[in-house]
């Protein structure tokens, strides 16, 4: 170990502010990115799942009134 | 050993898209362990340098960083090559879910560059070759994925991205030989490939395991976000479909 004591890690020899800097953003992005890109991914899949089903009901409804007046569909 | 030929199976979203999904926590799992070492043989090991102090751990984020956007534009560009030449669906899926993690190693480069800049040579930025060329990189991952979201035909999307990325890529031999091509404030390489590197084996482990973490978080990352992407344009499938109905029923 290279360190005598925490206080002279941090300080890193009057350099601290630049070193913990950029350790402190690359850590920063590197744990925001892929937080986001996986609640992207899950909400893509929960938005695509509710679109499925609501278009399955759409066609269920459609297949019961047939017969009656067809409905206007957007 | 797999036959070659099984390779070509994974090219087809829906063979692609579980594969990833196993593959993700692996690459997790080599990121974190070559982070944790690579960390603490820079952070806690690696003696001090004796011409930067202990601002040289620097070092550990910056370069990793750095190759890291030049190598994902890299690999981007050819992506956008295959899916031009052969008009296949994944490769602009690919290029488009390595575009933002470029961006940020792009950003992480200038940014620790800046606060290492600063100590070393008195000034946070100088228009000099390596660091503007690196700057330039970083606005040309910031073009691909402003020009693919602009366009709402996602192939239409792919081809424009694609040529904007080979048109790019010139870019990247430019900061690569940036250091020896013109007079530059910025330090020559560490580690070249015709000549032993220039530095003690402990910074060099460090910086090396450092940029190896960085790698597998990059191959990590991009799996998720074209998960998402392959879900979104595949829709209309029927294998699409079968998957949302399984998990959200």
């Amino acid at each position: 170990m290279y360190w005598n004591s925490l206080s002279d890690f941090l300080a890193m020899g009057g350099y601290g502010l630049y070193v913990w800097g950029s350790f402190g953003m690359t850590a920063l992005v590197m744990l925001l990115e892929p937080w986001l890109a996986l609640r992207r991914q899950r909400a893509i899949r929960l938005l695509l799942a509710r679109q499925l089903l609501a278009a399955m009901q759409e066609e269920e409804k459609q297949k019961k009134s047939m017969g009656a007046e067809p409905e206007e569909t957007a | 050993m797999m036959p070659l030929t099984h390779i070509y199976k994974f090219a087809a979203p829906a063979a692609f898209y579980p594969l990833a999904g196993r593959l993700i926590p692996w690459f997790w799992g080599l990121a974190a362990l070559f982070g944790a070492i690579g960390l603490w043989l820079g952070l806690a090991v690696a003696p001090t340098d004796f011409q930067q102090g202990e601002g040289y751990r620097i070092i550990f984020v910056h370069v990793g960083a750095s190759w890291m956007s030049m190598f994902i534009y890299l690999v981007m560009a050819f992506w956008a090559a295959i899916g031009l030449a052969f008009n296949t669906r994944l490769s602009g899926m690919m290029a488009a879910a390595l575009a933002p993690t470029g961006a940020l190693f792009a950003f992480i480069s200038l940014w620790t560059g800046a606060l290492w800049g600063k100590p070393m040579w008195g000034t946070w930025w100088v228009w000099d070759a390596r660091l503007t060329s690196e700057l330039i990189l970083l606005f040309l991952y910031v073009g691909f994925i402003a020009l693919t979201h602009a366009i709402d035909d996602p192939r239409r999307a792919d081809r424009a991205g694609a040529v904007l990325a080979l048109v790019g890529v010139v870019n990247i031999p430019i900061i690569y030989f940036s250091v020896k091509w013109w007079n530059t404030l910025h330090q020559g390489a560490s580690v070249s490939l015709t000549r032993s590197p220039s530095m003690a084996a402990i910074m060099l482990w460090s910086m090396m395991l450092c940029a190896l973490a960085m790698w597998m978080y990059t191959i990590a990352v991009s799996l998720i976000r074209v998960r998402g992407i392959i879900l979104e344009r595949e829709r209309h499938t029927n294998w699409v479909k079968a998957l949302l109905l399984e998990l959200n029923p």
